[in-house]
């Protein structure tokens, strides 16, 4: 078959001979930059009015209810997940985080958010094997490090004698 | 003699892509090519109960229409040769349990539309059947589900991240008939230069499209200006332009072509918030069967290399802390009159 441009120059290539290390180099140095600073901020300020409303909302239970603070949290982190979990599930929640990274993450929402998703993400797969078996999919290890977390602070806190303690009486 | 050089396909008598079908999810059909696709669905449920459902509807869908298009029935197809992104590839199983046709399925990952097409090729230009159908799919939603976090999950993905395209891509070959011809295809070896990233795909794919694009310039002796158009499958904004490097370097002329890549041509990057461009089976799927055919036909594009490329990781290699082996196929598609 004569066609132009078959022949000739071909078969002279060099091989695809780079090492792993010289084209993590190579593609590492020609990859898109993350701003860490405007992420930051953007986590700051989305995180930050999360955190706002909440206070809002406790603030509403203190004066509407003739609650302590420490008795509002409770309803508070109720109303918030709920907002987190209505969002959710409207499909609005992975958007904004999408913008927001860590503000939307961190907060309790974040960790409503994880729970809601995977619950409705499986619940094809029918409700104990599918919602019941993948909820914790994403806040399992939250919940595990948490725990975990929570002890040794717990430990530190019995051996140094730091009557943290005494609050809970209050 | 079909096999050329060390692992290319050229064939004497080239089959001929007789019909396509193609069906699109709600972004691409926001996107740049929106009209060039078969069948656009407004949501991605599609009135289906789950995502996996939606999926296997489009492929179910686009088969139909092919054969619609290509004036046959189910029963005429010698073979129907597919492969999707799911585990077991049920898409393509469950679509192919409808379609009631002898089945090969094939796993490639995105390199999919084009593996399938070279083996659908190959069994008629060997004379192994008379119609051939290729065909893949891929859903935005299924892929999350199962490669990355449940889609309402509110995860930031990084910019090197890409978007999985909505759709299903399906094509008939046969000895003869009118449409474009497979005059050649080129199998990709597995390529790991050790990215570990699964959301920089792109970056990972990169080796394996240069090989393949050099094996077959080699197998087959011709030059990238032989082709109007070198296209690779879903390479993306960060995966592209390396390729383009990396290829000039080992001395390909590349300025005697257009590069592109199909996952910049679906979605307007710009615009549509889809990171580094698109991914999934389907993406070069449908571009390569709803536009790049069409303007073959149109007769703006005589000769095209599609080279899609794959990442054939999965979430536990991912986990396990490997890195993200690729592939990638060509396939050689050309005006049937060389005179346009």
């Amino acid at each position: 078959m004569a066609v132009k441009g078959a022949g000739s120059g071909a078969g002279a290539y060099k091989p695809v001979s780079m090492s792993s290390k010289e084209y993590q180099a190579f593609a590492k140095a020609r990859g898109p930059v993350r701003s860490v600073w405007t992420n930051c901020l953007k986590a700051f300020l989305v995180g930050g009015v999360i955190c706002t409303i909440g206070e809002g909302v406790q603030k509403f239970f203190m004066a509407a209810f003739h609650m302590s603070s420490r008795d509002a949290g409770n309803p508070t982190v109720a109303i918030m997940i709920l907002f987190s979990v209505i969002l959710t599930s409207m499909g609005v929640y992975d958007k904004i985080a999408q913008w927001a990274g860590a503000g939307t993450a961190v907060p309790v929402t974040g960790f409503a958010n994880s729970m809601a998703s995977a619950a409705i993400e499986h619940k094809s797969e029918g409700l104990v094997l599918g919602v019941g078996a993948n909820m914790f999919k994403l806040a399992g290890s939250v919940i595990v490090f948490g725990v975990v977390a929570a002890f040794v602070v717990g430990i530190i806190y019995w051996i140094f004698g730091i009557g943290a303690w005494h609050d809970t009486t209050g | 003699m079909i096999l050329q050089g060390k692992r290319s396909w050229v064939f004497p008598k080239p089959p001929v892509i007789i019909a396509t079908g193609t069906v699109a999810g709600p972004e691409e059909g926001e996107g740049p090519l929106a009209s060039e696709f078969d069948l656009v669905h407004p949501d991605l449920e599609m009135g289906q109960p789950t995502w996996e459902k939606a999926e296997r509807l489009m492929l179910e869908q686009a088969t139909d229409i092919a054969l619609q298009h290509a004036g046959l029935k189910k029963e005429q197809l010698s073979f129907y040769i597919g492969g999707d992104l799911m585990n077991q590839i049920i898409s393509n199983t469950f679509a192919a349990r409808t379609l009631g046709t002898p089945f090969l399925g094939v796993f490639g990952a995105c390199s999919t539309s084009m593996e399938s097409l070279a083996i659908a090729s190959l069994i008629v230009g060997a004379g192994a059947g008379n119609y051939a159908m290729a065909g893949t799919s891929s859903h935005n939603c299924t892929v999350e589900k199962q490669f990355r976090y449940p889609t309402e999950y509110g995860s930031q993905k990084p910019p090197t991240a890409q978007f999985t395209v909505t759709g299903a891509g399906a094509s008939i070959v046969a000895k003869e008939g009118k449409g474009p011809v497979v005059t050649a295809a080129t199998i990709g070896k597995v390529m790991d230069l050790g990215i570990k990233d699964p959301f920089n795909m792109g970056a990972a794919m990169t080796p394996a499209a240069v090989d393949t694009i050099q094996g077959h310039l080699q197998d087959t002796g011709r030059e990238p200006g032989y082709y109007d158009l070198i296209v690779t499958g879903d390479l993306a904004s960060v995966g592209h332009p390396l390729a383009n490097e990396m290829l000039r370097r080992n001395g390909v002329q590349m300025e005697q072509t257009k590069f592109l890549d199909c996952a910049l041509m679906i979605f307007d990057v710009e615009k549509q918030k889809v990171q580094a461009g698109a991914s999934g089976c389907a993406c070069s799927a449908i571009v390569t069967y709803g536009h790049l055919l069409k303007r073959i036909q149109k007769g703006e594009l005589r000769r095209i290399l599609v080279v899609a490329t794959g990442a054939l990781h999965s979430p536990l290699t991912y986990q396990q802390g490997e890195s993200i082996p690729c592939i990638a196929h060509a396939v050689a598609i050309e005006s049937p009159n060389p005179a346009h």
